[in-house]
């Protein structure tokens, strides 16, 4: 298997694996990086989302050998203590009910603000319209992500 | 006096004559031999129009472009459609200035550039985007007549020349319709059958069907 180095949370790290291994299952069983979830396993449910360069990228339909350079950040490395805007919003709202789905949610929305700081709400619900939820906390997922914005 | 004046002219005028033809002899020996295949035009590229062979040719790429591998990403509105059956994209990602998505919905989030193994997992391809919203180059609902004079139309086309059309065949994004894995149906045609049909579509004159 080809030996690749990727760039995580700010660390260099080496991997073992099969070139079409999805990057979810490198960040989970190769650096037990567990925050990043497996939802449905075909980029359509958003669980998965990390950041590549930024981008919001579902990891459980991207290779790695296709992350080359490019910078990636997961749950864990969104910020040092938990206190990214978008990370003190969801306290604030109580966003998260069974809470599965809120990683992917997170990291959505955050890559979403960096790129527009000040979304509308009809901006907000396109952008987050890949992000599933089964308990439904749209509602608050979209207030929260309304007040991260004031403060990013 | 004369005679001799005479003949003496017309030793000349043989001369000259013969010195001339001699010159185009030379002349001739010096263009065959020097004369690569180049200069010469091979019979069998000339491109011949051909408004029988042309318009029959567009019935194969029609039944190419209106297939869902092509058409999905040339959709009549600003959400491409997915799946055999055309179904407006699962999560609703739209089009863009560029083409290739907005914000956290850009194409390249989920179709990455090579894909990963599975029967329904995304498509992967350095380049996917749709076109840009300033020419959408529908596909979905045109008749033939009607796709056949958008595609030969720059205005329409992407801006691109016959020549740039033609190889716009060679395109990645175009053959990666042949090659998007799972269970997804193939167009009617080979990518071989297709490029065939093109390029005798273009060669013979680019003709629209009448309907």
């Amino acid at each position: 298997m080809p030996l690749y180095e990727i760039h995580v949370n700010g660390e260099t790290k080496q991997v073992d694996v099969d070139s079409d291994t999805p990057v979810l299952w490198v960040l989970r069983d190769n650096l037990r990086l567990l925050g990043t979830k497996y939802g449905c396993g075909i980029a359509h449910c958003g669980a998965c989302t990390i950041h590549l360069d930024g981008d919001a990228v579902r990891s459980c339909a991207y290779p790695i050998s296709a992350v080359g350079n490019k910078k990636v950040t997961t749950i864990e490395g969104l910020s040092k203590d938990g206190n990214h805007p978008v990370q003190k919003a969801w306290l604030e709202h109580d966003v998260p009910q069974c809470g599965y789905c809120q990683a992917g949610q997170i990291m959505t929305a955050s890559s979403l603000l960096a790129q527009n700081s000040t979304p509308s709400d009809e901006e907000i619900r396109r952008a987050m319209n890949g992000n599933i939820c089964r308990c439904a906390t749209y509602t608050r997922i979209n207030r929260a992500i309304r007040t991260a914005s004031k403060d990013m | 006096m004369f005679n001799k004046t005479l003949s003496l002219k017309s030793f000349k005028s043989t001369a000259i004559v013969l010195s001339m033809v001699a010159f185009m002899i030379v002349l001739m020996a010096f263009k065959v031999q020097h004369n690569t295949t180049s200069d010469y035009l091979d019979l069998s590229e000339i491109k011949k129009k051909d408004s029988v062979a042309s318009i029959a040719a567009f019935e194969k790429v029609y039944s190419v472009l209106m297939h869902p591998r092509c058409m999905n990403c040339h959709p009549d509105g600003d959400v491409p459609l997915q799946g055999d059956e055309s179904r407006i994209h699962n999560m609703l990602p739209q089009r863009g200035p560029d083409g290739k998505g907005i914000l956290t919905m850009k194409c390249a989030n989920c179709h990455g550039a090579v894909g990963v193994p599975g029967d329904a997992t995304p498509p992967g391809n350095p380049h996917w985007h749709l076109p840009p919203a300033d020419m959408k180059m529908i596909f979905q609902g045109r008749s033939a007549r009607e796709l056949a004079l958008q595609l030969v139309n720059p205005e329409m086309n992407g801006h691109k020349s016959m020549e740039e059309l033609r190889l716009h065949a060679e395109d990645t994004l175009v053959k990666s319709g042949w090659n998007m894995g799972g269970d997804r149906e193939l167009p009617p045609l080979s990518y071989q059958e297709f490029t065939k049909a093109w390029y005798e579509w273009i060669d013979t004159g680019a003709y629209a069907p009448s309907k």
